[in-house]
């Protein structure tokens, strides 16, 4: 919910030129509105904890941005308790564009215009959130981070880092070498978004590809005498469903 | 300044000196032969017994007409194309007679046919070469075209132009001067980008180019982009075909920079060893981080002109570790000074 008074703006661009640009338009822009930049990141993870800290109404956000690009960074925005608008800036980005267009999500394109620049910021307190499935659509590759809310906060956790994802009742759980993390988002969805990394052994459990080091019988206390994945970093033994149990055969053969 | 086939317009003989140019004609000669054998006997031994009688009679004519383009190699292509097809003829004819005469002299009473046979059949193989080099050379002549126009449009990526330009804005209220200097560097390698590359071109003014690149992406990378120069021992005046430095550092920091925020390395090594001028380019690479898409239309194109300019003696090699890719190029030697020229010395 934008307040009235100032409006808190937020920049966010890799490239330092780019950011005192803005910044410099920003300026120019407070002469006719009420606004002031309230901090500046240089990628999405920084952004995210930009945004914890401080009360922000607007992003101006780079797209193709290093390690998180802008449309993941908004993604994990949404979970905020209270999520910023988000315009998008590119220099050139013909996918990006024609994806933005066809889902009427604002953007700007670099060099920006003061006046481009002025228009989206006096629109932007109509504008509503952006609904997550659509910044799913605009995402051409499978996040890099997920982020899970704790305590109000939003924590990022790596996707190479997590050793396997298990559903339970209402959330995931997602479990790395150090710890777990409840997600609030359905199993069958991630699966869809990075089947190329996990590997579903049970109906409610993707293990991560890379880290398997192996497949074993269970012990005497399985009751169907199964198999279990032994995941390298963790003592933990999951077990392969029944169902599931050609994906053994299938992993050896990679 | 020296050039070989770069012109679309007008022909140009190939190049004598070069080893990919006399393999190709050693082939083609010995291929004719054996042809001529087969047609001339009904069996496949006497086609063979054929051949051997008639290798004798072309290799000495072979080998000295080789010996004879590479020393005139310099002189011939000062000439224009028509001249030179006329004096190549010419000293064909000259060989076969000379042989002719030396041969009846050395050997009186051996079975000599008539002499203009022999000429007639060194001129047909003469032109049927300088033939195949022609359309060889017109069948190349496109990576040229296409090299100017990826220049004006995919190589110079869209994404490096507005966001230079966005650069120089942002500059231009704060440090003005820098702004400038960022503008001049912007005009240069344009005006390079979009002049007519077909002629080889000095390293040292290559090296130029891409220094004046690198200054831009500096500008908006800032520390993330780390430069390493080695060409303390560059052959500067050495002839490489031009845009082929600039395009490949371009890669290496689309693909080893700007997907990483932390900073990475780019190296660049020049330097000659005897004959040859060689070119290293590395780049950080990271297995499993986030990558741009490839462009491997831009390796392609570099391939294809160095085969064009150098055929068999130039090569790229592209080799990727776990950490690092990197694009080996070796070209023979050639000094901006005119024709190119043996070192005596070797480094």
């Amino acid at each position: 919910m934008i307040k009235n008074g100032n409006l808190r703006v937020a920049i966010t661009d890799d490239e330092a030129p780019a950011r005192s640009r803005i910044r410099d338009l920003l300026e120019d822009c407070a002469a006719s509105m009420a606004l002031e930049v309230a901090g500046e990141a240089g990628d999405g993870r920084e952004l995210i904890e930009l945004l914890q800290n401080t009360a922000v109404d607007v992003v101006l956000l780079d797209i193709r941005m290093p390690e998180m690009d802008g449309i993941e960074a908004a993604q994990h925005i949404q979970k905020l308790a209270d999520p910023p608008s988000v315009i998008f800036t590119t220099a050139y980005d013909v996918y990006a564009l024609k994806a933005f267009e066809l889902h009427a999500v604002d953007y700007l394109v670099k060099p920006i215009r003061l006046r481009r620049l002025h228009d989206a910021l006096m629109r932007v307190r109509a504008i509503t959130p952006l609904p997550l499935d659509v910044l799913q659509k605009l995402a051409p590759e499978p996040r890099g981070h997920l982020s899970v809310q704790e305590r109000g906060r939003v924590i990022l956790v790596q996707v190479e880092k997590i050793l396997y994802m298990r559903a339970e009742l209402k959330y995931v759980t997602i479990r790395t070498a150090e710890r777990e993390y409840l997600l609030e988002e359905s199993l069958t969805r991630l699966e869809e978004e990075f089947g190329n990394r996990f590997l579903r052994i049970h109906r409610s459990c993707l293990v991560a590809r890379n880290h398997i080091d192996r497949f074993e019988r269970a012990g005497e206390e399985a009751a169907d005498g199964g198999w279990v994945t032994v995941l390298r970093g963790l003592d933990e033994r999951l077990p392969v469903s029944r169902r599931q149990q050609h994906v053994i055969k299938e992993f050896g053969r990679l | 300044m020296a050039s070989i086939n770069q012109n679309l317009h007008h022909d140009a003989l190939p190049d004598f000196r070069n080893l990919g140019v006399i393999l190709r004609i050693l082939v083609i000669v010995v291929a004719l032969s054996l042809f001529s054998a087969m047609c001339q006997s009904d069996s496949w031994p006497g086609a063979v017994n054929q051949f051997l009688s008639i290798v004798p009679l072309v290799q000495p004519a072979l080998v000295l007409s080789l010996i004879a383009l590479w020393v005139l190699a310099g002189w011939l292509r000062k000439l224009d194309y028509a001249q030179g097809i006329a004096v190549v003829l010419l000293l064909e004819v000259l060989v076969v007679t000379l042989l002719y005469k030396v041969g009846q002299a050395l050997f009186p009473g051996g079975p000599y046919g008539r002499l203009e046979h022999y000429c007639a059949f060194a001129l047909a193989a003469t032109a049927l070469i300088l033939y195949y080099f022609h359309l060889r050379s017109r069948a190349l002549s496109p990576a040229l075209m296409e090299a100017r126009l990826q220049a004006l449009q995919a190589r110079i990526r869209p994404h490096f132009l507005f966001n230079s330009i966005n650069a120089v804005l942002s500059l231009i209220r704060q440090e003005p001067k820098r702004a400038e200097e960022a503008l001049e560097d912007m005009a240069d390698l344009f005006r390079v980008l979009m002049a007519d590359n077909r002629d080889l071109s000095p390293l040292a003014r290559e090296v130029e180019l891409t220094r004046q690149y690198l200054n831009l992406e500096q500008l908006r990378l800032g520390a993330r982009l780390q430069i390493e120069w080695h060409i303390e021992n560059m052959p500067g005046e050495a002839l490489i075909p031009p845009l082929v430095l600039q395009p490949l550092v371009e890669n290496a920091v689309y693909h080893g920079i700007e997907p990483s925020s932390e900073p990475g390395v780019v190296s660049v090594n020049a330097y000659k060893v005897r004959d040859e001028v060689h070119l290293v380019l590395r780049n950080p690479y990271r297995k499993d981080g986030t990558h741009h898409v490839g462009n491997k239309m831009a390796l392609a194109n570099i391939r294809e002109r160095l085969s064009l300019h150098f055929d068999a003696e130039a090569s790229l090699r592209t080799t990727l570790t776990d950490d690092a890719y990197q694009v080996h190029i070796v070209i023979p030697y050639r000094r901006a000074s005119g024709m190119s020229h043996r070192q005596e010395e070797n480094s």
